[in-house]
């Protein structure tokens, strides 16, 4: 049975919530908002695979669980591995007619850690492999869970417990893996970027995900107030802005070559400044420093750069 | 499932094959759901095999050709948790890789097959035997099973099965054959008709699993208030095991006329000195005794087959006779006192008011061969420590100083 995706708020209030409230992450954080988004552009029996991080540890403190739907945690790096096996043990058991369920969709969730970093080589050998998995990293930009240290997810100029901003040092000076077109170069038929300030297009996007064959990848922003040292009432605003100033573009990609981008981005005259977004979040308070000027206008040519390289592949000139 | 029958020779099929592929042929017969497949030498020749059978449409699995042994292991935990019956196979660095995730399997009591052909831990990189691998896997939580034979493989491998999804247990089981000894040897080898392998073990009947209708979280976060009650209990369930091994060993037999208990005893029960090792070391350690028995001397082998869980009061009683046990074991501990299998066997017997003697023998690492005369030679230098009433804690013997 398959329900409809639930895309007018009349209907998202009527879909089960997959998470309970209590489930103990911090006030503010943006992460089950995108859980709960996930929930309503399912389409029936569901099982989701979690690595260890901030959402996997915080929701299911034995005895307690904020899950609704059967779920899985094994490790930090295995959520597609574990994945791999839930989905072809449910495909030959049915085979075998010993399963009643006519489809279940499979979900893997990994931070950015557990997806950028540790987890890389089980995700690239699950797209490999095809599964008809839905593997969904949510990405707060650093380890958040073991108290903010970089990842491959972390923006330059970003300040965490690994990449300090100091004396010489402007905070992480690398780029930020571009991992949906990683995910994509393995011809992926489906991946697309969200945040959960764009509900809609979040929920759309997940439930083509979820009907492609074989694997598809979801990239979703999300703030993190407790290690971006942002207010707890602005997640949804800082999903958006993140958009808005390029960062966090908001697109798809299909079968690895077709590139389209999303209403929100697209309907963008120009970026923002990077300084609109900086200035939200003490973990870019000290590029405001007069000694890193030169290094800030490196990383807007950087992001305006790599736009016109998106808004090309997207085929918007 | 219908009662167990004895199968009538004529449907015996008898080849001659590797461990690897008496493994192999074994798992064909399980009717596995899933297995993870990733290649490492001397184990490979299994998930070759095997794969080659699933080719071939004489297995209805799916095989995962995974991209590492971390995520093997990950994708058995994975399939096991919705109720599959799954296998992998493994040895050495790709055991050392799935490491964290061996904790994980049997702490969520996944009854999962893991096969190993034992092989060395690099470095340096080394391909041959020892049994550094399994025996650093000692406190994961596997049950540990080593074998002799490629028949005792074979037969191993399938009761397995049926001891890891009882209910009592639910425990993931390490089946060890010795790597290249064992593993690229050719030996004569008994299978049974595919259908009574599969009334033997019937279907898996998964305890829990993940279930949209009946909605579970598994593997949480537990903290100070919960964790060592989840450690209480895998504990208990390792307790379990030898009753269970019993009954099933019994229906096994009833099958084949085949039966190996937790350890084989031979020739010890008059002896004074008795040899303790396992996996391909007891097989040429027989071969020593029979002839030092002709001699007159008295010794025998006890041959251990249970690693974990320990069959501690079993074998208290079996050596508690002897003057002396030698061990010898293919696995140092770097620093310790002793080293793993003497270290198991000196607790056991701590407590008794006449203790035999314990003597240890590292031997065999890297492959090194470890032929009869190693055997009579730890035997002899037993001898001279008996007379001495002193021994060293243990000596490493074949090895250039
Ligand atoms: C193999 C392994 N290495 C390290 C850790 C420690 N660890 C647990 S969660 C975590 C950070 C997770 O970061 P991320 O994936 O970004 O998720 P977040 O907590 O930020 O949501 C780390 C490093 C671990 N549990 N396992
Ligand atoms: S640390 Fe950040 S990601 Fe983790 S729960 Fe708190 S706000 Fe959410
Ligand atoms: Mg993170």
């Amino acid at each position: 049975m398959t329900e409809p995706a639930a895309l007018k708020l009349k209907d998202m209030l009527k879909k089960p919530e997959i998470l309970t409230s209590g489930h103990r992450m911090c006030a503010g954080c943006a992460a089950p908002t995108i859980v709960k988004l996930m929930g309503m552009a399912l389409r029936g029996p569901t099982i989701v695979c979690e690595v260890t991080g901030c959402l996997e540890v915080a929701t299911t403190i034995y005895p307690y669980t904020a899950w609704k739907l059967p779920w899985i945690h094994v490790a930090f790096e295995n959520a597609a591995a574990v994945a791999s096996g839930v989905i072809e043990a449910v495909d030959v058991m049915r085979e075998k007619g010993r399963w009643s369920k006519e489809h279940v969709d499979v979900i893997a969730i990994g931070g950015d850690g557990g997806t950028f970093d540790i987890g890389f080589g089980a995700i690239s050998g699950m797209l490999e492999r095809g599964h008809d998995i839905v593997y969904m990293c949510y990405d707060n930009g650093a380890y958040q869970n073991t108290g903010i240290q970089r990842s491959g997810g972390t923006f330059p100029g970003q300040e965490t417990t690994t990449s300090w901003a100091g004396k010489v040092s402007p905070g992480k000076e690398q780029r930020k893996k571009p991992l949906a077109e990683i995910v994509a170069a393995h011809r992926t038929p489906y991946v697309a970027t969200v945040n959960p300030y764009h509900h809609r297009d979040f929920i759309t996007k997940f439930r083509n995900a979820l009907e492609v064959e074989g694997p598809a990848f979801i990239h979703a922003f999300s703030p993190c107030p407790r290690g971006w040292r942002s207010q707890t009432g602005k997640s949804m605003e800082l999903a958006k802005l993140a958009m808005e100033v390029g960062l966090h573009p908001l697109y798809e990609i299909f079968n690895g070559i077709e590139y389209k981008m999303s209403g929100p981005s697209r309907r963008l005259k120009e970026l923002r400044p990077l300084d609109d977004y900086w200035k939200t979040q003490g973990q870019f308070k000290h590029l405001f420093k007069p000694e890193w000027a030169d290094f800030k206008k490196g990383l807007q040519e950087q992001v305006n750069a790599d736009w016109e390289i998106l808004k090309k592949k997207c085929g918007i000139e | 499932m219908t009662a167990v029958k004895r199968v009538p020779k004529d449907q015996i099929t008898i080849e001659g094959l590797t461990g690897d592929a008496a493994i192999a042929h074994a798992l064909k017969q399980c009717d596995l759901d899933v297995l993870a497949a990733y290649p490492i030498t001397p184990q490979t020749i299994i998930v070759e095999d095997y794969q080659k059978f699933a080719a071939d449409g004489e297995v209805h699995c799916r095989v995962i050709p995974v991209e590492s042994e971390h995520s093997a292991m990950s994708a058995c935990v994975g399939a096991s948790a919705v109720g599959a019956r799954v296998a992998t196979a493994s040895a050495s660095a790709g055991l050392a890789l799935m490491w964290e995730i061996l904790y994980c399997a049997s702490s969520m009591r996944m009854p999962i097959i893991f096969t190993v052909a034992n092989r060395a831990l690099s470095g340096p990189i080394n391909i041959h035997n020892d049994w550094s691998d399994t025996y650093g896997a000692r406190d994961s939580g596997f049950i540990q099973i080593y074998t002799q034979s490629c028949q005792e493989a074979y037969d191993t491998t399938i009761m397995a099965f049926k001891i890891a999804e009882d209910h009592k247990v639910l425990l993931p089981i390490m089946v060890c054959i010795d790597g290249f000894i064992l593993s690229h040897n050719v030996e004569r080898v008994e299978m049974l008709p595919t259908e009574a392998v599969e009334n033997f073990l019937g279907v898996r009947d998964p305890f829990i699993k993940l279930d949209p209708d009946n909605p579970i979280t598994m593997g949480p976060l537990a903290l100070t208030d919960y964790y060592f009650e989840f450690k209480e209990q895998q504990d208990e369930a390792m307790y379990a095991v030898p009753e269970v091994f019993a009954k099933v060993e019994a229906d096994f037999e009833k099958m084949t006329g085949r039966k190996y208990g937790m350890f084989e005893e031979y020739k010890i029960d008059d002896a004074e000195i008795i040899i303790f090792t396992h996996s391909t070391p007891g097989g040429t350690a027989k071969a020593a005794v029979d002839v030092l028995r002709e001699k007159g001397e008295k010794v025998g082998v006890l041959r251990l087959r249970m690693f974990r869980p320990f069959p501690t009061k079993e074998i208290v009683e079996a050596v508690k006779h002897a003057k002396a046990v030698v061990v010898f074991e293919k696995c140092r501990s770097f620093g310790a006192p002793s080293n793993p299998l003497a270290l198991e066997l000196r607790t056991a017997l701590y407590d008794l008011e006449k203790r035999p003697m314990v003597v240890d023998f590292v031997i065999g690492l890297g492959g090194r061969d470890c032929p009869p005369t190693t055997i009579v030679e730890g035997y002899e230098k037993t001898k001279e420590y008996l007379k001495k009433g002193k021994a060293p804690l243990f000596e490493t013997l074949g090895v250039r100083k």
